[in-house]
């Protein structure tokens, strides 16, 4: 029997795509522990509208802690909210998301908690009762199975990864409760946020079209984000053309970027090294485009065709502007 | 300006992984270890601010021997004292975490700089798990940071974006990429650093709050299907089928 505390991540009055996401992973597992239950967990300055939203997705029960010091943000004054809310509610099991922020927050919770914490999980099961969470390591080049030891566990769920299902609308009602944020855990705080203008970005996209140094100059990445415009897409990098200065770092997927798993990720010119596949191997389908058949990037593929970038990056633009229109 | 930086040896990131006999561990033959790529910016950046505004610098690992590889690293590149706590088990990221804040307490430096991540664990823990053990703020992912006085500026990548953060010393910052270019260390550097000193401090874990129970290499499917467009004229347009019917991810 367990109670699981789903935080649901919220920013500028609306919940994040993870929010969902993190929604239903609580739901399923909860489905996988006879007697448990799941609570939401929202936390902000005047955000209590936004509880209804997680009905769809599960929840019927959504915490509120809605306190005017949230209008800035700090991630040890979440942290300590989480950390309060869950005691206040007996939770035993505490998700959240790994995103940037996620993965700052959760384990100052767990410490808080004295919990023992599962960053970037991909998976979560339950043998012989207790939750066993699978995480990648080395940028992905092998998964662990981790089980934490603590009676309070704190797992973050690597976006995108845990598909947000919603159901036949059950009704979220929002419970405000009282918890104690002290002063001294806004010490750092957030004073301004600058989006980059109009670009979507890879952490967040669902799908990816990547360049690399087959393109052969910074002038060929129009092809790149001329498909990327036709998917609704982002625009990603390899290291390469990313040190090379051709793109920005903001865009380079891999070891030492971003490690993305969106629906569909497809690499132009890119070879596929080691580091680079540990950025994206997670995607759900993966297409190559190299005209090198024996380029790595092929191992990893569900999709490949083996041609020269410039004939076929303007033919594939052209085949999904004829079937939109279709 | 007194600062401490945490550093780990992980696998080189071009390193073949393979499951060790007990199923838990990476195995280590065959592989070449080195200074976590993150640590860099984090040696960088303290050594800078040693140079703006003087003080000293102290590397710390937990590890064992063959850790001490690293800390001759951040010797020669100018770090002024290394320190290892000799735990060769490690144990888990807590463990590490709780180690380094004891030993880092007494010290009591302006700033502990840490990399962003170890490319083996993948954590992002250690830098906000030093905050809260040792009671001060710590910033993570940081592109920029500007120390005036005790008043502390950052720059900080999330999704999409940046934020600024300002937080006062004594604080955690935990070093993104293209926070700085680190430094080669010279020759001379690499020479001196053979023979200093390297304090050790015996292990003292805390219980275990995690448990590997077994490692394994991902067992993700692939479809394989592959077309040339040499002599395929169709091969764009059975793609585009394929994304479509089979994926359907358009």
């Amino acid at each position: 029997m367990s109670k699981i505390l789903a935080v649901l991540a919220q920013q500028e009055g609306q919940l994040r795509k993870t929010a969902f996401q993190t929604a239903t992973a609580a739901v399923q597992l909860a489905s996988q522990i006879p007697g448990s239950s799941v609570t939401g967990l929202i936390i902000g300055n005047k955000i209590a509208m936004l509880a209804e939203h997680a009905g769809p997705y599960g929840i019927t029960d959504v915490a509120i802690v809605d306190n005017e010091k949230f209008s800035r943000f700090s991630h040890a004054a979440y942290a300590a909210a989480i950390a309060a809310a869950a005691q206040k509610e007996n939770a035993d099991i505490v998700l959240m998301p790994a995103s940037s922020a996620g993965k700052d927050i959760a384990p100052r919770a767990a410490v808080r908690l004295q919990a023992g914490y599962v960053p970037d999980c991909i998976a979560l099961k339950v043998e012989n009762g207790n939750v066993v969470a699978t995480r990648p390591v080395c940028a992905g080049k092998a998964h662990t199975d981790v089980r934490v030891l603590t009676p309070i566990k704190v797992f973050s769920l690597r976006p995108n990864v845990f598909t947000a299902r919603s159901t036949n609308g059950a009704t979220a009602i929002a419970r405000p409760i009282e918890v104690e944020i002290p002063d001294d855990t806004f010490r750092a705080v957030v004073t301004e946020t600058m989006m980059n203008k109009g670009k979507l970005d890879v952490a967040e996209a669902d799908i990816i079209v990547s360049g690399g140094r087959g393109l052969k100059a910074p002038e060929h990445f129009h092809l790149v984000e001329e498909l990327a415009t036709e998917l609704h897409a982002a625009v990603g990098a390899s290291r390469a053309v990313v040190d090379a200065g051709w793109r920005p770092h903001a865009e380079q997927v891999g070891q030492t970027g971003k490690t993305v798993s969106p629906s569909l990720y497809v690499a132009c010119g890119i070879s596929g090294a080691v580091q680079h596949l540990a950025g994206m191997s997670s995607s759900k389908y993966i297409l190559a485009i190299n005209k090198d058949k024996d380029a790595p990037i092929f191992t990893v593929a569900d999709y490949g065709i083996v041609g020269d970038v410039f004939e076929v990056l303007p033919a594939l633009i052209e085949e999904l502007k004829q079937f939109h229109r279709s | 300006m007194k600062s401490v930086v945490c550093i780990s040896q992980t696998p080189d990131t071009a390193a073949k992984i393979n499951v060790a006999a007990d199923g838990t561990h990476i195995d280590p033959a065959g592989v070449k270890f080195i200074l976590n790529p993150y640590d860099e910016f984090a040696l960088e950046e303290a050594i800078r601010c040693r140079e703006k505004s003087g003080g000293e610098v102290i590397a710390i690992t937990v590890g064992g021997d063959s850790a001490k590889e690293i800390l001759r690293t951040a010797l020669s590149m100018g770090a002024d004292q290394a320190v290892i706590i000799k735990d060769a088990d490690r144990g888990d990221s807590f463990g590490v975490a709780q180690q380094l804040a004891d030993a880092i307490k007494p010290m009591n430096p302006d700033v502990i700089f840490c990399g962003r991540q170890s490319v083996d664990y993948d954590g992002f823990q250690i830098g906000p798990m030093l905050g809260e053990l040792l009671g001060i703020p710590a910033v993570s992912i940081v592109v920029k940071l500007d120390i005036q006085g005790t008043a502390v500026k950052c720059e900080c990548e999330i999704e999409g974006g940046r934020q600024r953060v300002e937080t006062t010393l004594p604080c955690v910052i935990t070093a993104q990429k293209g926070l700085n270019d680190p430094r080669y260390p010279s020759l001379p550097n690499i020479m001196k650093a053979k023979s200093k000193p390297i304090t050790e401090i015996a292990a003292n874990p805390p219980a275990a709050r995690t448990e590997v129970v077994a490692m394994m290499k991902p067992d993700t499917k692939r479809l394989h299907k592959l077309f040339a467009t040499d002599g395929d004229p169709n091969a764009v347009k059975n793609l585009v089928q394929l994304l479509h019917e089979e994926a359907k991810v358009i």
